[in-house]
């Protein structure tokens, strides 16, 4: 166990590497010079050039940038926002807890419902139910989530003004509030975006658990289960779904870093303020430093994910340890 | 060929993707036939009184805020769209093949080298690879569009043929044909390649419906497909700021989307099908 999980963490250290060397590649490859776009805007002069050039290290041989960019990287230092003028950790910390927020609300009720759907999809497989939760689920994953976006936020907040259409606060809301006036507001702002995102992501948990659990159902030990008179109840529950379960769990670290991509389209659609809409900014802006920072900590987020899925198969199944 | 006339009746067979195929066809013929039919889906007839006008006879699916046509533009959106994400597909597949059979194949340090730069490619989040290539952009040709979608895709492809070249490479058909001094790059083109097309022709279909949405939502943030070429995302974009007045200018080219990637998918889902159950 010990030297399957130090072969597994080295794994994930060396992807890293590696990630930030194709990051810092992708950058210096891309066409044209970052600081050729501040000339669209305005007139600049060589000197001006030249002592922003200094300033972002980018008259520094190829090696010695990525050497600077890789050691602040490590230590989560990204440099400084050019459209904001502040140290991008500092923008990331920022904006992270409403990404959270969002993030985890909406994988609580992707994995809640989605599993509970996919099992009563393959208990029921080809079954009415099964067919209809099958095309909903495929049409969610067939969305544009920018589009279904505009979608609720024009029938719900704008037809109907059920729900606020953006933001995360009620801006008229009295400072005195108290707490329970504060957190409904909070999560009538939430509502919109949360389902949003829980639409266009059902769609994988709930395939994936269904496959899983068709798989299981399979088995000779279900039919011994049934063959010995289980009730059906039991059969699906504790023999069955059990060991359905399992696949599902590899889902979470995919899902993991989707809290920051999946957040992009959705976050600048309802203006809620996280580190979605921080990276739409980015982007609009030109902002460099800003942008690798983003994606820095999404590609953190997947190699973390893929590293916490396999922990979490290995601490459940002895089989994939003893194999190592 | 005959395996894919196989392929293909077999898929037809499926009530989905028949239903797929029919759409596809629809769709794809609609985008090749009807543009001229339609009003030019760049003319701004009237900004005063032609502007922002619902579905009605004239205009099926109404005008945008500028007064286009907007069944015009979700018809050549599709011609866009469609081209856009087969040739990055293409492109995608081609380098996968390449990589996969390569690295499988000729294993050791080469293998490890490019899994290793695919392990990386696929860590970065795919959206955020693209966001980087593009932002130095400020109006992107539609040709440097296509590499740059094509060359971001083909991480998964790439694992996808390497893992057939690892199964099939000491099979006897390969031994064989080594044994009779065929040269590396025969036995990876003629002998292994084949047999991962199937899986490959999987990835591709469901990459096309992936591209779309990419493409959409790259143009939605004004970094894909730019004007004046209409394009669905770009649509959705510039009808954002009139959705309260001319919801309609939004509502279609979503739906137009949807219907396409629902339908490539589906085809998708078919063709896995149809080669697992051919399958030994």
């Amino acid at each position: 166990m010990r030297a399957w999980l130090a072969r597994r963490v080295t794994q994930a250290v060396a992807t890293l590497a590696a990630v930030l060397v194709l990051l810092f590649f992708l950058m210096r490859a891309a066409p044209g010079d970052p600081l050729d776009r501040l000339a669209v805007d305005r007139p600049v002069t060589p000197e001006e050039t030249a002592a922003l050039r200094a300033r972002y290290g980018l008259d520094q041989p190829v090696g010695r940038q990525f050497v600077a960019y890789a050691r602040g990287a490590l230590r989560g230092d990204f440099g400084t926002s050019i459209e904001y003028g502040r140290p991008v950790a500092a923008l990331i910390a920022e904006r992270m807890p409403p990404t959270l927020l969002l993030g985890g609300v909406v994988l609580l009720v992707n994995f809640t419902l989605g599993i509970w759907l996919g099992v009563a999809q393959a208990v029921r497989r080809g079954g009415p139910l099964d067919r209809v939760l099958g095309a909903a689920s495929l049409a969610g994953h067939a969305m544009p989530s920018f589009w279904l976006g505009l979608a609720l936020a024009w029938l719900v907040a704008v037809r109907w003004r059920l729900l606020p259409p953006a933001g995360m606060q009620d801006p008229l809301l009295d400072p005195a509030a108290g707490l329970a006036a504060r957190a409904a507001d909070l999560l009538a702002h939430l509502a919109l975006p949360a389902l949003t995102l829980c639409v266009v992501t059902l769609a994988g948990t709930m395939r994936y658990q269904r496959r899983a659990m068709l798989e299981v159902l399979r088995l000779p030990y279900i039919v011994t289960a049934r063959a010995k008179g289980l009730p059906e109840r039991i059969v699906r529950r504790r023999h069955a779904w059990r060991n359905a379960l399992f696949p599902v769990l590899a889902l979470f670290g995919l899902w993991l870093p989707f809290l920051v991509t999946g957040a992009v389209f959705v976050e600048s659609v309802f203006a809620w303020p996280g580190l979605g809409s921080l990276a739409a900014e980015a982007v609009g802006a030109r902002d460099y430093p800003l942008l690798m920072g983003t994606a820095s900590l999404a590609a953190g987020l997947v190699v973390l994910g893929g590293l916490l899925t396999d922990l979490a198969y290995a601490a459940l199944d002895p089989r994939v340890r003893e194999a190592g | 060929m005959s395996w894919l006339r196989e392929l293909a009746g077999s898929v037809w067979r499926r009530e989905s993707g028949r239903g797929a195929v029919v759409v596809l066809a629809t769709i794809a013929i609609v985008a090749v036939a009807a543009p001229p039919l339609l009003p030019d889906p760049a003319a701004q007839p009237d900004l005063i009184g032609a502007a922002s006008l619902p579905p009605g006879p004239g205009h099926p699916f109404g005008t945008d805020q500028l007064s286009r046509d907007v069944l015009s533009r979700v018809v050549s959106g599709a011609r866009v769209s469609l081209a856009v994400a087969m040739l990055a597909v293409l492109v995608s597949m081609t380098i996968g093949a390449a990589v996969g059979l390569t690295a499988g194949y000729l294993g050791g340090a080469v293998d490890a080298g490019l899994m290793r730069l695919v392990d990386a490619g696929l860590a970065i989040p795919r959206l955020f690879i693209l966001l980087l290539l593009l932002a130095v952009w400020e109006q992107i040709p539609l040709a440097a569009l296509v590499l740059i979608l094509g060359t971001t895709g083909w991480f998964g492809a790439s694992r996808l043929v390497r893992g057939e070249v690892l199964r099939l490479r000491h099979e006897p058909f390969v031994s064989g044909a080594e044994a009779l001094g065929a040269s590396r790059r025969r036995v990876m083109f003629r002998h292994l390649l084949p047999n991962a097309a199937g899986p490959l022709l999987v990835a591709a279909t469901l990459g096309v419906g992936d591209v779309i949405l990419l493409e959409a939502g790259l143009s939605f943030l004004g970094l894909g497909i730019q004007p004046p070429t209409p394009s669905w995302g770009a649509m959705i974009l510039d009808a954002k700021s009139v959705l309260v007045t001319a919801p309609w200018a939004s509502l279609f080219p979503g739906l137009a989307i949807v219907t396409t990637v629902l339908a490539v998918n589906l085809l998708g889902d078919a063709l896995s099908d149809a080669l697992d159950s051919r399958a030994p």
